[in-house]
């Protein structure tokens, strides 16, 4: 043997904190620290008394009296409850009729089907919902609008300010989420047995029925679960649509309870208390459900395409669904944002108008004084963000997915808390506990990292774990046996092969960074505003065309960003394949 | 000189323990090729990856030329990058974001050697598998045949004290197979490795190994050379994993001079005794097909061979043997035949099989198989 390779063996008693240990026991401590104690104040601070010069808080129930027992409060859980249904429902129904066009039967232009899963990430939710006022408002509507010209009568046709109007926007915007989860679900199911179906003689609406679906069911109440759970924790929507109008659910009253004064922190823990059981109800469900899926499990794992269902005639119908689905959702969304941004002052499309378009909302926008430090401060949290995400995600995953360690499906369940975090309820956990931990931080962009850090965790975890299980073991094995440390193999192996679904969840961290409203309307200060916070505030001014030039460049800016997710996501992936 | 003493290990999965290794012990002098053998789930992957050090044993001991890399005595536990084996993995582990030269320089790279001599090095042993075009090659786009010799350069390059190989030919079709199962022997006494080979192939371990293991339900059950453990089984399991056989109930009656006589289905059959056989003790005779002698008329009958009758009751054409199914009263004794036997079905035949070649192993031996079974249906197990 030569000597230069035989490694002297270490004293194998010689204690030693390895470099492993340390980093393992950080992750840990940083995922708690994110993830468990803001809840903790959250929960200490909804039995507490506001705080004033003269008098100090105490403690007490009466938040929780006044969240429960207030002649409001059955209005305000049926408010929250039928919202939320109302969307995920409405959600659910288009995204699986749409999943199963795509997937199923041969309804033509299909291709344009798949743009549709970047729509709720490039049209912020607060755009979305703002288009739909601009649309659909009894006022400034231009639905409304056009239909009186066109049928010379007052009547007020559509009102966006209304619950009906409220599910309908939020509906709309989760549906191509329905969609994808749908589509995955249709995706994983053995062809053979609707093939079966159709041998023994069921027409192509008998399979789609008696065997698609009741297949298809299992995945279908958890996407309603997932869609149910994302509907209560909404913002915008309720902010938008719900408020000037006196329809409370939880998020708009936390955020009124904090917005009035004296604020009351107590009187919103406690909502948000209530807010978060009912969200961790949702998601334990609907991972119970999963769990128990499983008999369903339809996975083949054969490489082999459905075959389509050949509609006939009706794929002229399904291909003309699918149009109007997307002029509803993506064009006339779009459309509106950039028709009132190439306007002076807001008004409705005309002859008239038309001669009016100018550009200067965009020269208004550009020159407004906190831009600059406004997108700058976007970017700078967007990139932070999803680099610590990403790297803290990757040793987590690491240790969840590899390690025998003890307690470690806790750290995955810890780090995926977050998802029961409505954004709003994270904003005012975080809030609350930098105020009585006083850091320094509680007014800086610091705040708002470790608020999307805490918050975006669980998808960077969800990156990173399904990567991470595609690595046989054995390649980390053969780098030990070939002498390689544990730090060596981790960087020489593991994140190089990784990288792929690193990159990918590095920019979709990144984008919903820059989208994120809930969590920072509670954080920001001045000088720390973030671009979503500015179209909000531009809402509130009542600027609506500079509202719209932001929007539309936003828009722009993020359709960027996913076409480079896409362009990365498929070199890489066919150079690993 | 590798050597492994009382190795335990066990998994903790949820409830009783899985024991996937009770009491290993084997020594493997220098320069040898060592080769555990058994079934899927008999615990010799277990086994070699507690010497890798990829999996930590319960008990036991474990050391490689006077350095202990296991003591569960002394609490020692050597990672598996500090023990310096090479391994090479059933699915080759080849790093696909690497090419071919960089998965081979990556073990002297994280021994921090300087450059010009990695280059060397790769090459040299990149030569030794003739791979030496493929050096800037994706390790990605390789064939079965050449990530496998990727993967043994890889584990050679270090130049290991030991060498693992965990089933590395059973990914590759029939023919590559035996290929690279000649070069894997050629390149072992070549460099005289130190070597501890797993596989669920009986030809592989014979045709490669120095001395084999085989391995049932976690135990060693039998060690020795190839031959010994093909010629004279000294357990019911081994005779029947390795290469076909027939398994004859039977009762013995005398024991002298290093043979016995078993009462039998087929008669008085003298046989050789395995260890632990004593009179009056239930055994079965293993006769391996190949040692069934057919003639058509009576054969002259030798001092030390069993003769009997039967019947031909099936025949199966194989090119270069044939595969007859004689039937004797009961019994259905499978023997392998030059193809220019023509008996058809239905005709008489005799059988002769030589004494030494018949040998009696104790029925009590291994704790599964009960004995009244085997007397009770008293037919011949025919395998594979």
């Amino acid at each position: 043997m030569s000597d230069v390779l035989v490694m002297a063996p270490r004293p194998a008693f010689a204690p030693r904190l390895e470099l492993k240990t340390v980093v393992i026991g950080l992750c840990v401590a940083l995922v708690a620290w994110l993830a468990l104690v803001p809840l903790v104040f959250l929960l200490w601070q909804s039995f507490l008394t506001p705080q004033t010069a003269s008098v100090a808080s105490r403690y007490t129930l009466e938040n929780y009296w006044a969240a429960y027992f207030r002649s409001e409060t059955a209005e305000l859980f049926l408010n929250s409850v039928e919202f939320a249904s109302g969307s995920a429902l409405l959600a659910l129904i288009l995204g699986t009729g749409l999943a199963w066009m795509n997937e199923r039967t041969n309804t033509p232009c299909k291709a344009l089907f798949f743009a549709l899963a970047i729509i709720p990430l490039v049209i912020p939710g607060v755009l979305f919902t703002v288009s739909w006022i601009m649309l659909a408002s009894p006022k400034i509507g231009l639905i409304n609008l056009a239909l009186q010209k066109l049928l010379h009568r007052d009547t007020v046709f559509l009102d966006i300010y209304s619950m009906a109007g409220m599910i309908w926007v939020d509906g709309l915007h989760y549906s191509p989420m329905a969609f994808l989860l749908m589509t995955a679900a249709f995706r994983s199911m053995d062809p053979s047995l609707e093939e079966q179906a159709a041998m023994s003689g069921a027409s192509m609406l008998q399979t789609a029925r008696r065997i698609t679906l009741k297949l298809a069911w299992p995945a279908a109440v958890g996407s309603l679960l997932i869609l149910f759970v994302r509907a209560i924790e909404s913002f915008e929507v309720p902010a938008l649509l719900g408020l000037p109008v006196g329809i409370h659910v939880y998020t708009s009253s936390i955020y009124q309870a904090i917005h009035q004064y004296p604020s009351e922190v107590g009187l919103a823990s406690a909502y948000a208390v209530t807010l978060l059981l009912l969200t961790s109800i949702g998601i334990y469900a609907q991972s119970r459900l999963s769990q128990q899926g499983s008999r369903y499990a339809t996975v083949t794992g054969k490489g082999f395409r459905p075959r389509t269902i050949d509609l006939g005639r009706w794929r002229y119908l399904t291909a003309a669904i699918f149009i109007v689905y997307f002029i509803v959702i993506v064009l006339l969304p779009f459309l509106v944002l950039v028709w009132s941004s190439l306007q002076r002052f807001y008004s409705a499309p005309s002859w008239q108008a038309l001669r009016r378009v100018s550009l200067d909302s965009y020269r208004a926008v550009l020159d407004y004084p906190q831009f600059g430090q406004t997108v700058w401060n976007s970017m700078v949290l967007a990139v932070s963000t999803a680099a610590a995400i990403m790297l803290l995600s990757a040793v987590i995953s690491w240790i969840v997915v590899r390690t025998k360690l003890r307690g470690r499906w806790l750290l995955d369940n810890i780090a995926s808390l977050p998802l029961v975090f409505p954004g709003l309820v994270l904003g005012l956990a975080i809030m609350v506990c930098y105020l009585t931990v006083d850091i320094g931080i509680y007014g800086t962009l610091w705040i708002m990292f470790i608020a999307y850090v805490t918050r975006f965790l669980p998808y960077g975890m969800r990156y990173n774990s399904s990567a991470m299980l595609q690595i046989h073991k054995e390649l980390e094995e053969s780098a030990a046996m070939s002498g390689a440390s544990w730090s060596m193999t981790f960087r020489r192996v593991i994140l190089p092969l990784l990288k792929p679904g690193l990159l990918a969840g590095f920019i979709y961290v990144m984008i919903v960074s820059i989208r994120e409203l809930a969590s920072s309307i509670l954080l920001y200060s001045p000088g720390t505003e973030v671009v979503s916070i500015m179209i909000w505030e531009l809402w509130q001014n009542g600027q609506y065309v500079e509202l719209s030039a932001l929007g539309v460049m936003l828009i722009i800016a993020l359709f960027c960003l996913v076409l480079l997710a896409q362009l990365l996501g498929r070199r890489f992936g066919i150079a690993e394949a | 000189m590798l050597s492994v003493r009382a190795l335990f290990t066990e998994y903790g999965t949820k409830g009783a323990p899985v024991k996937a290794a009770q009491n290993v012990a084997f020594e493997v002098p220098r320069g040898k090729l060592f080769t555990l053998l058994g079934p899927s789930g008999c615990g010799k992957t277990t086994t070699l990856r507690s010497i890798a050090g990829l999996e930590k044993p319960t008990s036991g001991e474990i050391e490689i030329d006077g350095r202990l890399v296991y003591s569960s005595a002394k609490g020692i536990f050597v990672a598996p990058n500090k023990r310096n084996f090479g391994m090479v993995f059933q699915s080759y582990a080849i790093w696909p974001h690497m090419n071919v030269f960089q998965n081979v320089a990556f073990p002297l790279e994280v021994r921090r050697l300087g450059k010009k001599q990695i280059r060397d090095k790769v090459m040299q042993v990149l030569h030794a598998v003739a791979l030496d075009e493929l050096v800037e090659r994706d390790a990605t786009k390789l064939s079965g045949g050449q990530q496998q010799r990727l993967a043994l350069a890889r584990a050679l390059v270090m130049e290991p004290q030991l060498l693992l190989l965990d089933e590395p030919l059973s990914n590759l079709d029939a023919k590559l197979r035996d290929r690279m199962r000649f070069e894997l022997k050629r390149l072992q006494r070549e460099l005289s490795l130190t070597t501890v080979y797993v596989t669920h192939d009986q030809n592989e371990a014979l045709a490669l190994s120095h001395e084999i293991a085989v391995m049932n339900e976690g135990k060693v059950v039998q060690i020795g050379t190839p031959r010994a453990i093909y010629e004279r089984p000294r357990d019911r399991f081994v005779a029947d994993f390795v290469g076909d056989t027939n398994l004859i109930a039977g009762t013995v009656g005398a024991l002298a001079d290093g043979r016995c006589v078993v009462r039998s289905a087929l008669g008085d059959i003298s046989a050789l005794p395995a260890e632990g056989v004593s009179k009056d003790a239930d055994v079965v005779i293993s006769i391996r097909p190949e040692d069934v002698e057919l003639c058509e008329g009576e054969p002259q009958r030798g001092n030390d061979d069993n003769v009997c009758r039967g019947t031909v009751t099936g025949r199966d054409f194989l090119g270069d043997y044939m595969d007859f199914h004689v039937t004797v009263g009961d019994l259905v004794v499978l023997a392998k035949a030059h193809p220019s036997l023509r008996t058809p079905t239905g005709d008489p035949i005799y059988l002769k099989m030589k004494a030494e070649k018949c040998v009696a192993i104790p029925v009590s031996r291994h704790p599964h198989s009960k004995p009244a079974p085997v007397a009770a249906d008293a037919t011949v197990r025919l395998n594979k």
